[in-house]
């Protein structure tokens, strides 16, 4: 058995005087696709935050292949492997698609194979190429964010619920994405909302709620058990 | 699809459509100010007077501020000291000066110049020398707290100019241009003088040389990419504390060189020179959305000559135009004539 790529043991993170997370532990298994589900509000993108460094657990430890990372710097945690996308994708909208690009792309230049690879994940990249990234629509964006953070190969990808506000069809591009990056063995930490994206993808889930992990274990176990699901996600994720 | 189909149109034609989908809305106001107050002032020669002086004035409002805006647009710090670095470049200005009287006295425009750039040299290094060490002891402390920050700024400016009376005395002093950037040109009725001239050639150079850094390097991205979103850039591993400190440097830098335009415009100096062009330099950095080195171009050049006409005209409205025309460019826009933070 391989050590976890990511651990975090009883992590608390407070948000000003807010005790947002209480004591989060949870694994992220190397190669893996682990899923974050959770209400609203429950604390999962606190937790991502958290493990790249853009909030400060109190207390407990958050390990990347065994080496503590918490309390070092975002731009540290990045460069240790970790790459994100954020909740509200974080595009440069003044900046052109090739810019947000090229600014991910930490040397300065894009090996070409795997920038033609990114095209053929998601085509409006290479369409849009020059135009400024905040006139792309909001599925646009996703994959603007997406591409940005998988244009470095990367030990862990963490993305915040990339679906969130985006068309179907988007979805479904979506999904074929991420399993094509599954099948690169892609480490990948997703937070999601939506339950049957989520299942689609994850071979483990971890559920939160309140700052606290109720649940861990495999997707498949969560997904065939609609006891289970209406336990730990009540009415929000029944669509 | 129709926003679909202009960006596709937008790609085929390539960048020229990027530069016309530019907003130029706000410089047609300048354009347009300046031919009403054509209309209004008469005399195409008193008006160019009144227009070059104008735009001097907006260059060194806009040497000063453009520094700032980057500032704060990067990393939210409200700097209220940055005109001790002005101060601090207008008398070393005054020292370097004194120090090589034999350059500027002589009626050659080549030694002329030559004393010229020592002074803008050492001016700009004496300020983001002491801008390095104003972040490292002053501000790194008040990240995040724009209260701290106002008042730990304007203290730290404060002390600054003690200093500065404590070396150079607190009495007025009397700066001279080099000789052969005395003067003017007479072009029919008009007169233009050269120094304003040179100091609207500094500006623009100036302007067009941060914006092709802010456009064409990497650097520049970055700070434009982080002007948008700090956090990102810091998730996709670039360390904003470097980042910023060489901005602060630079920006610092560059308001110890407006210092230098804006002594010899003077004539005069005093321990509050930085202060006089620090309330423009703010209303001009809000006017043209913070962070934006375009708006505060723009900005500056609008707020400028505008009171200078308004100064001539009515002469008692000068102060007030420039608030009416803050007030009236917020409520069109309210986050400045080119938005780009959230803020
Ligand atoms: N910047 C903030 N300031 C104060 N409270 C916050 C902030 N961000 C999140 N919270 C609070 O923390 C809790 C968890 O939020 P979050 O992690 O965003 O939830 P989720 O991503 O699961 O919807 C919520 O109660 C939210 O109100
Ligand atoms: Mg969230």
């Amino acid at each position: 058995m391989t050590q976890p790529i990511l651990q975090l043991e009883n992590v608390h993170t407070y948000i000003e005087q807010y005790h947002i997370l209480q004591g989060i532990t949870f694994d992220v298994a190397e190669n893996g696709f682990t899923v974050i589900v959770g209400r609203n509000g429950a604390g999962k993108t606190t937790t991502l935050r958290t493990i790249i460094g853009l909030w400060q657990a109190k207390s407990g430890t958050v390990k990347l292949r065994g080496q503590e990372i918490q309390g070092q710097a975002t731009s540290e945690i990045a460069r240790a492997g970790v790459a994100y996308v954020p909740e509200n994708m974080g595009i440069f909208g003044d900046l052109s698609v090739r810019e947000n690009m090229i600014l991910a792309a930490r040397r300065g230049k894009f090996d070409t194979d795997r920038l033609e690879w990114i095209f053929g994940l998601f085509p409006p990249i290479k369409k849009f190429w020059n135009l400024a990234a905040g006139n792309l629509s909001g599925g646009q964006k996703q994959m603007l964010a997406i591409a940005r953070a998988i244009i470095e190969p990367s030990d862990l990808l963490l993305i915040d619920e990339p679906t969130k506000g985006i068309a179907p069809a988007i979805i479904e591009d979506m999904i074929d994405a991420f399993l094509e990056l599954k099948r690169m063995q892609t480490t990948i930490l997703l937070v999601e909302q939506n339950f049957s994206f989520a299942a689609a993808l994850g071979d483990d889930v971890v559920v939160i709620d309140d700052g606290q992990v109720v649940h861990r274990g495999a997707m498949d176990t969560l997904s065939s058990n609609p006891d289970l699901q209406q336990q730990y996600l009540g009415l929000a994720l029944n669509e | 699809m129709n926003r679909q189909d202009i960006s596709e149109t937008a790609i085929s034609i390539g960048s020229t459509t990027n530069l016309l989908k530019r907003d130029w809305l706000p410089i047609m106001i300048v354009i347009a100010a300046a031919l009403i107050a054509l209309a209004f002032v008469g005399s195409p020669s008193i008006w160019l007077t009144l227009t070059l002086a104008g735009l001097a004035m907006g260059m060194m409002v806009f040497i000063v501020a453009s520094g700032l805006t980057l500032i704060f647009g990067l990393m939210d710090v409200l700097n209220f000291g940055h005109g001790a670095f002005v101060t601090v470049g207008a008398y070393l200005a005054y020292a370097v000066l004194t120090m090589m009287t034999g350059l500027t006295v002589a009626d050659n425009l080549l030694l002329n110049v030559l004393a010229l750039i020592a002074v803008v040299v050492v001016a700009a290094v004496g300020a983001g020398l002491l801008g390095w060490i104003f972040e490292r002891i002053i501000v790194r402390r008040v990240y995040g707290d724009h209260l701290k920050q106002i008042l730990i700024t304007m203290g730290g400016m404060i002390v600054i100019e003690q200093v500065v009376m404590m070396i150079w005395g607190s009495q007025e002093k009397l700066i001279q241009l080099p000789t052969s950037l005395r003067g003017a040109f007479v072009m029919g009725d008009a007169v233009v003088e050269k120094y304003r001239l040179l100091v609207v050639v500094f500006g623009s150079v100036l302007f067009l040389a941060m914006y092709f850094s802010l456009s064409h390097t990497r650097i520049g991205l970055l700070i434009r990419a982080g002007v948008e979103d700090a956090e990102m850039i810091q998730a996709l591993g670039y360390r904003i504390r470097r980042l910023f400190v060489g901005l602060f440097v630079v920006g610092s830098g560059l308001a110890g060189f407006g210092g230098v335009m804006w002594v010899f415009y003077r004539g005069t100096l005093t321990a509050d020179i930085g202060g006089e062009l620090m309330i423009l330099a703010f209303i001009v950095i809000i006017m043209g959305g913070l962070g934006s080195i375009t708006g505060c171009f723009i900005s500056a050049i609008l707020v400028s000559v505008v009171a200078n006409y308004v100064a001539f005209l009515v002469p008692e409205m000068a102060m007030t135009s420039t608030i009416i025309l803050l007030v009236a460019v917020i409520s069109w826009r309210p986050r400045g004539l080119f938005p780009l933070t959230k803020r």
